[in-house]
């Protein structure tokens, strides 16, 4: 073999493995200084006050309310986007072999890409206008939006995963045709449960569909219709503020946020191994 | 022997109605914002063209947004897409089998980060590293480019650019490592028995025969680097200038909706927001269509792996 040859297929597998490295760098920066930063700024007042004034040499002040805000919009699109979701799915895996059910595991797969802030403006305009205010009621239906195309993806991947057989020999026994379906569900739930806790962690990180239909507001929550704090909005807002506290409290909440989303990733994935599905 | 049983067909039904609301809501987008945007609609190709956008004036034009998300997205796949295959390749091809597992689990964390999270550490720790440091040096070796001329403002279009191309790394390279692995071993074997090295065999009968899951990969990735909102917008400076220079500041379609939100006291002004919404769908759903269509076909053709 002519060296050359050697020489080029060493530099093909090191600069493969540089990619490698040069993906990993920015995941290794983000949790350094998201924990070095955010480790800081956590204390019991974290958690259960209310934003403080902005200042240089103000301390105190917390953001109680955004991580009870995130909590209740996460809650309720969970509420309104899993059944709806599930069931998509098992209509897409169990009786979707046909034009139509390809076309709504299509169109499904396409709104998982869709830009979050077009679900924003959509919600905007479909809810905020016509009640003239922004209110939880919007940015949890918002969430839902973007929840359900990722649990019903999910859902019929896992359902796929069960084996034929198990169909054959319900039907065989004369079971009945749902009574089949609901086993076969029975059967995939860890799968569809991984689907759900992803789909829950990634609308948990979004901003651009809640500015648009939440708003915000600095105290607690106040009912379906008013506006509420949420995480991410006080990371953008406070990030690109300047004032020190602030700064200070958007790497906590940061913080915060990611400890949550990393847990629930990490746990869904370890605990699941085989055929994974992508969100 | 067929027989009707009430039970099988409501459950049928039940579900049926459950997963029509994936068409409904399709349909609710386009038609929601095509509606919402009635009075920028009718002004017509204007609003690609016109440079100012002036809800004062009542005259709106999203030329420089337009500019700004196509710049960065490219960079982002000029960027991300090289190390996205060179990641997907490592994993799918050459990666001992101790370090697969690990190193695409790292790589799936990367895409669970929130995107709010990357703006705030882009905004406070690579904007300021790029801007002082790394881009003088571009400056001073590159700057007879026009793309690469002084001034360096301190938010850039390219700096906006490089964070989209971090976040499109997961999706780009999960799905064509899998396309990757789809590849039969008979192709492989085919190479080597011809004494390809193993380069060679990986470029040769690897790459090319999954060239169009590696495109339908790209085209999700531009789907995303397109759309993104809150990284860009707190990198890239929300000037809606077309400077022609990668180091001026710039202004994408989302960054601008997500900038004027809450300020339109205007239908005009709500309905410039809500067709710039428009044109972001209407991107986003034909690259994304695009891509799963041919994920869909190379699926088919041979049972591959499963994407969503």
């Amino acid at each position: 073999m002519k060296f050359s040859r050697y020489i080029a297929d060493k530099v093909f597998i090191w600069l493969s493995f540089v990619c490698v490295i040069a993906a990993m760098v920015p995941l290794a920066s983000i949790l350094y200084y998201v924990t070095v930063n955010g480790i800081s700024a956590i204390n019991w007042d974290f958690f259960t006050q209310l934003p403080p004034p902005p200042g240089f040499q103000v301390s105190g002040g917390g953001l109680g309310n955004a991580i009870q805000g995130t909590l209740i919009l996460v809650g309720l699109a969970a509420a309104i986007g899993i059944p709806i979701g599930v069931f998509s799915g098992v209509y897409i895996s169990e009786y979707g072999n046909n034009f139509y059910g390809r076309t709504v595991r299509l169109l499904g797969d396409v709104l998982v890409g869709n830009p979050s802030i077009v679900v924003g403006v959509l919600l905007y305009v479909l809810i905020v206008i016509p009640e003239h205010g922004f209110s939880v009621k919007a940015g949890s239906v918002a969430l839902a939006v973007m929840m359900i195309p990722i649990i019903s993806a999910t859902t019929s991947e896992a359902l796929k995963l069960v084996p034929n057989s198990i169909r054959e020999a319900s039907v065989a026994l004369g079971v009945k045709r749902w009574r089949t379906v609901l086993l076969v569900v029975n059967n995939a739930k860890t799968g569809i449960a991984t689907g759900v806790l992803l789909a829950t962690a990634r609308v948990m990180g979004e901003t651009a569909p809640l500015i648009y239909t939440v708003a915000v507001n600095n105290f607690w929550y106040s009912g379906l219709s008013a506006p509420v704090g949420y995480l991410t909005y006080y990371i953008w807002n406070y990030a690109t503020s300047g004032f020190q506290n602030w700064t200070s409290l958007a790497w906590g909440a940061a913080f915060i946020l990611i400890v949550m989303i990393l847990v629930i990733n990490i746990a869904v994935r370890t605990l699941t191994r085989g055929r994974q599905v992508r969100v | 022997m067929k027989t009707k049983n009430l039970a099988d067909d409501s459950f049928k039904i039940i579900v049926f109605v459950f997963s029509f609301s994936i068409i409904a809501m399709t349909l609710i987008f386009f038609y929601e914002l095509w509606t919402g945007s009635y009075y920028t609609l009718k002004e017509g190709l204007s609003f690609f063209t016109i440079s100012r956008f002036d809800p004062v004036g009542n005259v709106y034009g999203v030329y420089p947004e337009i500019y700004g998300s196509v710049v960065t997205s490219a960079i982002a796949l000029l960027i991300g897409v090289p190390i996205s295959l060179g990641v997907a390749i490592f994993l799918a091809e050459l990666s001992p089998g101790p370090l697969r597992s690990p190193i695409s689990f790292i790589v799936e964390l990367l895409a669970a980060v929130p995107s709010v999270i990357y703006g705030f550490w882009a905004l406070l720790i690579l904007s300021p590293l790029l801007s002082y440091k790394v881009y003088p040096v571009i400056l001073k070796y590159l700057g007879f480019l026009p793309i690469f001329r002084g001034p360096i403002s301190g938010a850039t279009l390219l700096t906006a650019g490089v964070v989209l191309a971090v976040m499109i790394i997961p999706i780009v390279s999960a799905v064509s490592k899998d396309c990757l692995l789809a590849v039969p071993d008979s192709q492989r074997e085919a190479a080597y028995a011809l004494g390809a090295t193993r380069s060679e065999a990986i470029r040769i009968s690897v790459l090319s025969y999954a060239k169009s899951g590696i495109l339908a990969s790209i085209f999700l990735g531009l789907g995303r680097a397109f759309g993104e909102t809150i990284a860009v917008a707190m990198v890239i400076g929300n000037s809606p200038y077309v400077s022609g220079s990668l180091f001026s500041q710039g202004a994408t379609l989302a960054s601008l909706i997500l900038n004027d939100f809450g300020d339109s006291f205007s239908p005009q002004f709500t309905s410039a927001l809500v067709e710039a919404g428009l044109i972001l769908l209407c991107v986003v759903f034909l690259t994304n269509v695009v891509a799963r269509y041919m994920i869909g076909r190379l699926a088919r053709n041979r049972e591959a792996a499963s994407y969503i």
